[in-house]
């Protein structure tokens, strides 16, 4: 089993007493592609960081005993929240995007509002688990393009959505996942999908 | 990340902390905000004071869990106790009377306000 650390002591601040609604918001992506800086920089807590152990009865058999195995399988994750006004809080969670972390995304991904794909594009094909099992979910989700310095390659996002194969209604924005104005653009970025998403579901009776 | 090793990994642990069980309560949500109803009394188990005490303020599953080093699923044992003596009040997602009954535009403007003005 692994180990729930968090980098720095805790200071906690407390959320105001009126707060009665947290909200879900995901940021998936392959390794080292900037989940938690851009968690980091848009959170009013320093991230801090957690993990869920889930037990998977029926992964193969004990050969001696004949007795089913149960595995247990620790991932941790992070996260930061901003809070939206005295009643609602918004958590953002940095989950990993490989396909070994599939039942922590089926917990992360039930209720949230909608998910932020991360993109380094020197490794984009880390991304493409993330995309097909937030298809899979329905979970409504904006591609963010962090682009790193080493990025001398410079693909537009045109040419990234093609390689992506994402439709024409996935929204894509460029990144810096340092700069907590960015961060905020891609969060408002992804809200303005859900918001479009969800008059237009309204507008069907 | 830079991960420091915390003695919770240890399964005899979470054994002691959850009296042995593995079945959480899935009605807490990551981000379900708990509130304490009581102060804790003498001779309750650590991790339920500690919970007491983090939640005179109200706080969501995965910072208590955080808070604790303990995995979220053993948190969620601790929790459906605390709430089961009537220690702790549950506010879930979507049920609080700020959002219930908004149809979802009115929930994701006021999200969107909230993001615009951080
Ligand atoms: N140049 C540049 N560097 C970045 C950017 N975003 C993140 N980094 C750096 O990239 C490294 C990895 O960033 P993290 O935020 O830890 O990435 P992560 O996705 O959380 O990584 P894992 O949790 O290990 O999968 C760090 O050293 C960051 O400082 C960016 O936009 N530009
Ligand atoms: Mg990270």
């Amino acid at each position: 089993m692994g180990s729930v650390t968090s980098e720095l002591p805790l200071q906690r601040t407390p959320l105001a007493d009126a707060a009665e609604t947290g909200l879900k918001i995901v940021v998936v992506g392959g390794f080292g592609v900037g989940k938690t800086t851009l968690v980091r920089s848009v959170s009013e807590i320093r991230p801090l960081n957690t993990e869920e152990v889930m037990t998977q009865a029926g992964r193969g058999v004990d050969e001696t005993t004949g007795v089913e195995q149960k595995t247990t399988t620790t991932v941790a994750f992070d996260f930061g929240r901003i809070s939206l006004n005295q009643h609602m809080v918004l958590y953002l969670f940095g989950a990993p995007g490989q396909e070994r972390f599939w039942f922590l995304w089926d917990r992360l991904f039930s209720g949230t509002l909608g998910a932020v794909v991360l993109v380094d594009t020197r490794r984009m094909e880390d991304s493409w688990y993330a995309i097909d099992r937030l298809e899979h979910h329905r979970t409504p989700f904006v591609v963010a393009v962090n682009r790193f310095d080493g990025d001398d390659r410079r693909f537009s996002l045109e040419e990234i959505r093609q390689s992506l194969a994402l439709g024409e209604h996935v929204p894509m924005i460029d990144c810096d996942a340092r700069l907590r104005s960015s961060c905020k653009e891609v969060l408002i970025c992804l809200v303005d999908h859900l918001y479009a998403l969800a008059l237009s579901q309204e507008g069907t009776p | 990340m830079i991960r420091k090793p915390v003695d919770v990994g240890d399964p005899d642990r979470l054994y002691m902390v959850t009296g042995g069980r593995s079945e959480a309560d899935d009605s807490f949500d990551l981000v379900t905000l708990v509130v304490s109803e009581s102060e804790p009394t003498q001779g309750m188990q650590s991790e339920h004071v500690r919970i007491l005490e983090l939640c005179r303020h109200p706080t969501a599953v995965v910072e208590i869990s955080a808070e604790l080093a303990l995995p979220v699923t053993v948190v969620r044992i601790l929790l459906g106790d605390l709430h089961d003596m009537g220690k702790v009040s549950a506010r879930h997602p979507r049920a609080a009377a700020s959002v219930a009954g908004l149809p979802e535009t009115a929930l994701l403007q006021e999200v969107l306000h909230g993001l615009r003005n951080l």
